[in-house]
This record gives C-alpha cells, sequence and structure tokens, in this order.
C-alpha cells in the first residue's frame, strides 16, 4: 500500500489500483454521511477530483493519486457511508483504477514514509 | 487572522483539555468538536444534555430612564410590554428594514434589559445601540461574565441541584438567581429547539461550573458543530447565512418577532419595506428544504424549479443527525414555499429532488407550562 501527503492511499494488484483514504484522514474528516463515488468509465488525471466524502459539517475532495479510468466504485457506501470511518484502509475503499504507468504508484510514499509524515502534522 | 490574534473565551483551556479541536469563529478559538465527533454530540443533546461555550457572544445592560421604551426604536418588538422575568426574541433593524442581528432581550431583574447578541456582530450592534439611542441608553457590555447553554431534555434535572429556582422557570422565563453558588443570570431558552438553559455567570467561576455540569454522566460538551446541526435541524436562522443586512424579517419567515402594537403603528427601522411586504408578500421567503436524494445541499447550492430552472439559492443546509437525512434553508419566490412543492437543489452540478417541508424539522420542545 502507498500513501499521499492528502491522505489517501493506493493498493497496486497488476494494473489496477483500489484507493481510498487513510484512517488518519477518516478520523481527521469525523462522522461520514455521504459519499459520491465516481462513474465507472471515467478518466482521470493525478490530482483530480475522484470522490467526495461528506461529514456533517462539510464536504471534501478526494484527491485521485494517480492517472487512470475507473473500472469499479465502491456502490456499497452510499447505503453505508459510515464504513469509511470503520476500515477506512479496507471496506472503505471509493474506486478501483486501471492505471497506465505502475511507476506513479512506486513514487508514493511506503508505509514508514507516511508514517513519517504523520508525525511532522 | 492568525490562531494568535484570536480571542479566548474563559473555557479555552477546559477545551484544549478535553480534547477539542479548535477553530477560529467569530474572532474567538472556539470547540468545533470534542473527541464524540459532531453526530454522537448532536444526538446526545436530543437524548440527554448538552452543554456548550457561547461565551462568545455579546451581552449587555441597556441602562437609562427607560430603556425599554428607547429599544422599541431600533427594534420591531413589544418592549414596553415585557414583563419582568421574561425574554424576547428580536431583530436590531436598520432604516432599509433589513436585519442587522437577532438577539435576545430579557428583564431578568430592575436593572434596565439585558441582551445577548451574536458574536460576530456584537462590536456593531453595541455601536449602533449606542449611536442610534444616544443619551436615552448607555450599553454597558457584560466582557467579565461567560455563556454557558445547557440543552436536552435532562438540562432542568441536571440544572436542579446547583440552581433550584431554575426549574420553576418557564420557556422564555428570564431570572437573576443563584446559581451554583453565585449570581448568574439565567433564562430557559437555547438554539437547539430543545427545553434548557442560557446561564450567565461571572467569568472567575465559569470553568467551576462547566466543570461541575460535566461531572454529571447525563451532561456532554458540544462543539460549534453540533450547534450548527442542531439549530438547523430546529429551523434557527443563522444571522450572516440564513438573514442579513439585506433581508427583511418578512422575507426571513421571522414576522413573529414583529409584534401586533408595533405593526399597527409602523413605527420601527424599515417600516416602510416591511410593511408594504407584510400587505402584498415579499418577493422571497426563507423555506425548508428535504433533500429526498444525493449529497446534502450546503450554503450557495442553487435550488431550480422541477424544470431545472434556478429559482433560489441555500443558504444553510447539511446532514440532519436525527432524521438521517440532508435538509437545508434557503430563499425561493413565495409562489415555490409551500410544504410539499417539488424543488431541486443542485449539488457540483447535478440536480437532486427536493421538497418544500414546514419548520421546524425536528419538532420543537420547550417547555412552555411548569
Amino acid at each position: 500500500m502507498r500513501f499521499t501527503k492528502d491522505h489517501e492511499w493506493v493498493a497496486l494488484e497488476g494494473d489496477i489500483a483500489t484507493i481510498g483514504i487513510t484512517a488518519y484522514a477518516a478520523e481527521q474528516l469525523g462522522d461520514v454521511v455521504f459519499v459520491e463515488v465516481p462513474e465507472v468509465g471515467k478518466v482521470v488525471a493525478a490530482g483530480d477530483s475522484l470522490a467526495v466524502v461528506e461529514s456533517v459539517k462539510a464536504a471534501s475532495d478526494v484527491y485521485a493519486p494517480i492517472a487512470g479510468e475507473v473500472v469499479e466504485a465502491n456502490a456499497a457506501l452510499s447505503d453505508e457511508p459510515e464504513t469509511v470511518n470503520a476500515v477506512p484502509e479496507q471496506g472503505g475503499w471509493f474506486a478501483r483504477l486501471k492505471i497506465a504507468d505502475p511507476a506513479q504508484v512506486e513514487a508514493l510514499m511506503d508505509r514508514h514514509a507516511y508514517e513519517q509524515y504523520l508525525s511532522t502534522l | 487572522m492568525s490562531e494568535t490574534d484570536l480571542k479566548r473565551t474563559p473555557l479555552y483551556d477546559a477545551h484544549v483539555a478535553a480534547g477539542a479541536r479548535m477553530v477560529p469563529f467569530a474572532g474567538y478559538s472556539m470547540p468545533v468538536q470534542y473527541k464524540d465527533g459532531v453526530l454522537k454530540e448532536h444526538l446526545w443533546t436530543r437524548e440527554h444534555a448538552g452543554l456548550f461555550d457561547v461565551s462568545h457572544m455579546g451581552q449587555a445592560r441597556l441602562r437609562g430612564v427607560s430603556p425599554l421604551l428607547a429599544f422599541e426604536e431600533v427594534t420591531p418588538g413589544d418592549f414596553i410590554g415585557l414583563k419582568p422575568g421574561r425574554q424576547r426574541y428580536s431583530l436590531l433593524l436598520n432604516k432599509k428594514g433589513g436585519v442587522i442581528d437577532d438577539l435576545m432581550a430579557a428583564r431578568p431583574d430592575d436593572d434596565g434589559l439585558f441582551v445577548v447578541v451574536n458574536g460576530a456582530c456584537k462590536d456593531n450592534d453595541f455601536k449602533v445601540i449606542e449611536n442610534e439611542l444616544a443619551g436615552q441608553v448607555s450599553v454597558d457590555r457584560l466582557e467579565d461574565r461567560a455563556l454557558l447553554a445547557l440543552q436536552g431534555p435532562e438540562a432542568a434535572a441536571v440544572l436542579e441541584a446547583h440552581a433550584p429556582d431554575a426549574v420553576k422557570m418557564a420557556f422564555m422565563d428570564s431570572a437573576a438567581i443563584t446559581a451554583f453558588g453565585v449570581d448568574a443570570l439565567v433564562s430557559r431558552s437555547g438554539y437547539t429547539g430543545e427545553d434548557g438553559y442560557e446561564i450567565s455567570v461571572p467569568a472567575a467561576d465559569a470553568e467551576r461550573v462547566w466543570n461541575t455540569l460535566l461531572a454529571d454522566e447525563r451532561v456532554r460538551a458540544m462543539g460549534l458543530g453540533a450547534r450548527d446541526s442542531l439549530r438547523l435541524e430546529a429551523g434557527l436562522p443563522l444571522y450572516g447565512h440564513d438573514v442579513d443586512d439585506i433581508t427583511s424579517p418578512v422575507e426571513a419567515a421571522l414576522t413573529f418577532a414583529i409584534s401586533k402594537k408595533r405593526r399597527d403603528a409602523g413605527d420601527f427601522p424599515g417600516a416602510a419595506r416591511i410593511m408594504k411586504e407584510l400587505a402584498e408578500g415579499p418577493t422571497r421567503v426563507r423555506i425548508g428544504l428535504r433533500v429526498l436524494v444525493g449529497a446534502p445541499a450546503r450554503e450557495g447550492a442553487e435550488i431550480a424549479d422541477e424544470n431545472g430552472a434556478v429559482v433560489g439559492k441555500v443558504t444553510s443546509g447539511g446532514f440532519a443527525p436525527s432524521l438521517g437525512a440532508p435538509i437545508a434553508m434557503g430563499y425561493v419566490p413565495p409562489a415555490m414555499a409551500a410544504p410539499g412543492a417539488k424543488l431541486n437543489v443542485i449539488v457540483r452540478g447535478k440536480q437532486q429532488a427536493a421538497e418544500v417541508v414546514a419548520m421546524p424539522f425536528v419538532p420543537h420542545r420547550y417547555v412552555r407550562k411548569v
């Protein structure tokens, strides 16, 4: 699993990257009450808005850490947005992207580096 | 504004020690939530008792030969008719009939009029009152007092041990009583739609009172997040968002704050516009919306008719924890304002079905008779 400074995680299997937000991000957001996941087929560049998570107070964008095409979205989150708080780094994933360049994932932080980064916040 | 410029309430240290997330609000560093988070805090207040630090709000005594009479010059309320021991919701109006602020004014005792105004507006409000009522009243700000709100169905039972006189009060009663062993100004009112109290105590006693209340297992600390979602469900407008200085009380659906006596006399600021709107109807009016599908519609989201034509704007909105659904307040033409009217809200470019509903969204549970 790789991580971004915006607190997204990426898990790569072959050329499919699953994307979610970290436990730290879920904690910061507070109780998630609504999730908007992307449509299958949507093509995103790195840094594009991929999903929106809403807490009681505010809406926050989730950005695509890497470029790719959405091949699956986590539809279960529309009925159970609280999954994002409960298991952010497992069942709380937002979308799976078919990616062109796995090297983009390798360039992201590993867990050790991400935890180092968190300790500076 | 940097963190160091922010003012602190007498309870700042208590908030930080309790693990609150502090944010800038009305020039103060204020708790937006504690460890439980907004959702749990909100539901706790609806079921038990929530404790809020609202010391950022402006408290003042208006003193003079006839402060009640004078106050009628800047508001549409019947203050001559305000009996000792009672409190009234009112509006500070400008000459164009816009709302400078909404406020509570009370007679807890014989010492003039005790007013509580919004924190973000207080400096301007008190300046306006001083200027408009120069020579009639003095505005004596109570900077040395904290203000706490205890809200929820268990608030009265909690307060009974510390302020026995408070449980004899009814909704919108105001009294100068001994509470927690000190001189307190207490009203049975609040900003959540629940039964509850607002309690003004000397700043030096604030932390002791706060900790005494939190030691009761029925009481939990509430941040500004829960305060906002609770008032939204209660249909209560937030000044600066749902009401501002170009909005009239008629547009804002606050005509109840224009007393009959004053309406008959037409002698309040902005009366020309307001009387015309009362007679002919305003061009837009504040409504409540249930968002039927999709994301919460938040402040600034456009409201459209069923054909997609934009007809208004959301002024505050979010997820209603007690309803488990998104709700909003906003302004639309009166022809579209009847409960049941089908409208759309536009969120991130998508039209989402919504329906006009009567406010409050969650019934008020005020204790009007004791």
